[in-house]
């Protein structure tokens, strides 16, 4: 794939799978339009869902889940002294994602609830920035392709990387799609940054906020909106924690 | 001769989730051969617990990122009998329309992108894309017309969007519908040609025989909801999924085991099509018989054939499908739905088999207590003790040597298209 007659250096990329539904790293073989020249873009010395070849020489490493047991602590340490570059990607990575719904349950009786007698090893769930230094969050439950393959051109040709600081309703405006607050649904696009194209609320379900704030949120005339449209703060802190995005905020 | 083996693969590439092969032969006899799952646990069935039922499937589908569609609709049926709640019928069959498009997808996904490296002795698909381009641009055509009508019909193809407790919120237009019928044609063609390459390779030839655990076509192959059954005569409701799954822990899995009648059971393509062969379309009939697939087939290896004879099905049903949908026009697509206090099952064949949720819900519509079993917890048991045997068979004959061993069980156990997250959760 050469451009402007030079071969680029390929960047040689290690996906990692934590504490997750793999849900992510499947969004890496998807778009198949474009699948072929992403393969050819880069190389991936380490995918352990697609191949069995294996290397422990790379430059990026891509993160896919959250962190549930002590082991995974000990690797992510490993990934970090390695690696150049340190990519979350996905909510679970970055926020805890629905994992982190866990730790609103006492541990000892969740185990019991599950396994019984023979309790296995868990932890309080936590996002990869708390274990190691994070270079670039791409969040989303799942990821977009499109965001991880622009981030392949900002490593690859150094183009700029810059997902959108807008919220997801300016996408809901780009595709016509009839806000849900008018069909008297809640919905969290107007605080989560954009860059999913907004496929939610267009298939007839309101935002759950899995991509996190966008950038200055106004939460407090959100807030109010939501309450004057008749939703209780139950029903408002359900939505903010469910991918554990929105910690940032307090809900009063 | 004195035989000894050692196969110790941390971690095995090329199946979702983290499971471990241990395999010990010293002195002619096998002293280890253990299939284990290491996953860390999610505690999905923990999680769900005081969901209200409109978000539970939206939980419910991030079990598992690949066959999210399955566990959506199979957490919504389950709320949907707790509830008794009936969905109009365009609901349903575009609920349907789009778990074709899934098993497509996922089957797709398996047997050319994970299991095919193996037949053609390559780490990836990546060196394929040079050595047999024509199959993987197959591969990436198929794939990528299973995913858009994922994406059209369900909203998004992982996690999808238009599934709710009544019915669904997204209808995808006609013009779209009559597109995908155009290209699913097409698609047979390429089909075939994956079956004539499948036809050129040598599966080895390993039989145990085994219990098969599937939901039981009525008129139809089966898919979504209806009753059970076994290979070994056992027959329940949807409902009574629990004599049948009979999960137990396993100190060394963090996947539960099940059993039935035997020391183990298999769920999947290869189980739905001995349970069921006699409602494949013709021609994925026609298919089967060609690559040899006769029911009760006991070789593991074969779920591969399987799985590419239900993508023959898959493709048809779409087609008709589309058809009827198209012909009858959309009408209703949400029923009414009203919280009750109470119990329900549902049953879905998910892409590698039977998958059960089972929720008991409060007045207000909040979940007391969940259940899930998994397709990949059923099969795990069977994979070990498959592997057992599949070591016995062929580590003692002399020619074997560690890598042979390695690659022949990891073959194995990639037949079983597990998934090992989901089977965990
Ligand atoms: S962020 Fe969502 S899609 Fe990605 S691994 Fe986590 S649960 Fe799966
Ligand atoms: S549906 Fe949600 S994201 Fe879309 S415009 Fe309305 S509030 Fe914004």
């Amino acid at each position: 794939m050469k451009y402007l007659g030079i071969e680029p250096v390929k960047p040689k990329i290690a996906i990692f799978d934590f504490t997750s539904c793999q849900g992510c790293e499947l969004q890496l073989v998807n778009k198949e339009e474009t699948l072929a020249d992403f393969l050819n873009a880069v190389e991936i010395v380490r995918f352990r869902e697609a191949s069995s070849s294996y290397s422990d020489d790379y430059d990026i490493a891509l993160i896919e889940g959250s962190v549930s047991r002590n082991d995974e602590v000990k690797r992510l340490e490993k990934i970090r002294k390695t690696a150049k570059v340190v990519v979350a990607f996905g909510s679970c990575a970055c926020f805890g994602g629905v994992n982190q719904l866990k730790n609103a349950f006492d541990l000892k009786a969740a185990n019991k609830e599950v396994y019984g007698n023979d309790p296995k090893e868990t932890i309080n769930v936590r996002p990869v920035k708390d274990i190691i230094a994070v270079d670039i969050e791409i969040p989303g439950c799942p990821v977009s392709k499109a965001e991880i393959e622009s981030l392949i051109c900002h490593v690859v040709w150094d183009s700029p990387f810059q997902p959108p600081v807008y919220p997801v309703c300016v996408e809901c405006k780009q595709r016509f799609t009839t806000c849900l607050f008018e069909k008297g649904q809640m919905c969290l696009g107007p605080i989560t940054r954009a860059g999913c194209n907004a496929p939610c609320p267009a298939g007839g379900q309101g935002c759950w906020g899995c991509r996190g704030p966008a950038v200055e949120p106004n939460y407090t005339s959100f807030f109010s909106v939501v309450k004057e449209k008749g939703f209780s703060d139950v029903e408002l802190k359900e939505r903010l924690n469910f991918f554990g995005a929105f910690q940032e905020v307090n809900v009063s | 001769m004195k035989i000894n083996l050692n196969v110790d693969v941390h971690h095995l590439t090329r199946i979702e989730g983290h499971g471990n092969i241990k395999i010990k032969v010293k002195d002619g006899e096998v002293t280890e051969a253990r299939w284990d799952t290491v996953e860390t646990p999610r505690f999905f069935e923990v999680m769900l617990k005081d969901k209200h039922y409109t978000s539970a499937g939206m939980l419910a589908a991030r079990i598992c990122g690949i066959c999210s569609i399955s566990h959506s609709l199979c957490s919504i049926r389950a709320t949907e009998n707790a509830f008794k709640v009936t969905i109009p019928e365009t609901a349903a069959k575009l609920r349907l329309l789009a778990k074709h498009g899934e098993t497509l997808q996922s089957h797709v996904l398996h047997v050319l992108f994970l299991a095919a490296p193996d037949f053609f002795n390559e780490p990836s698909v990546i060196p394929l894309i040079k050595k047999k381009p024509a199959v993987v641009a197959i591969a990436i055509r198929l794939k990528g017309l299973a995913n858009r009508l994922c994406d059209a019909v369900a909203g998004r193809t992982t996690h999808p969007v238009a599934f709710q407790v009544g019915g669904v919120t997204l209808v995808p237009q006609k013009r779209h519908l009559l597109g995908f019928r155009d290209e699913l044609k097409r698609s047979l063609d390429d089909l075939r040609i994956v079956a004539d390459l499948i036809s050129t390779i040598k599966l080895p030839d390993f039989v145990r025989e085994t219990e098969f655990v599937s939901l039981r076509g009525e008129k139809e192959y089966p898919f979504i909801g209806g009753s059970l059954i076994s290979s070994d005569g056992v027959n329940h409701a949807e409902q009574d999924y629990l004599p049948m799954t009979n999960e137990y822990v396993d100190k060394n899995n963090t996947s539960k085991w099940s059993k039935l009648s035997r020391e183990s059971y298999a769920v999947g393509a290869l189980a739905r099509f001995n349970n069921n062969a006699q409602l494949l379309h013709p021609d994925a009939a026609e298919i089967a018989a060609a690559l040899g697939l006769k029911p009760v087939c006991h070789n593991p290896f074969m779920n591969n054939v399987a799985q590419l004879v239900e993508c023959f099905h898959v493709v048809h049903e779409s087609i008709r499908l589309i058809d009827e949908l198209v012909e009858s026009g959309m009408g209703e697509t949400m029923a009414q739905v009203t919280p009750k206090a109470g119990e329900g099952v549902g049953a879905v064949e998910a892409p590698r088999g039977i998958l059960f949720h089972h929720y008991k819900y409060d007045k207000t519509g909040r979940i007391l207590k969940a259940n899930c079993v998994v397709p990949t917890t059923q099969n795990n048991a069977n994979i070990h003790h498959d592997m057992k045997s599949l070591v016995k068979k062929f580590a003692l004959t002399g020619e074997m040597t560690d890598e042979k061993l390695e690659l022949l069980c990891s073959m194995l156990v990639r037949s079983y298209d597990p998934c090992l997250s989901c089977s965990v959760h």
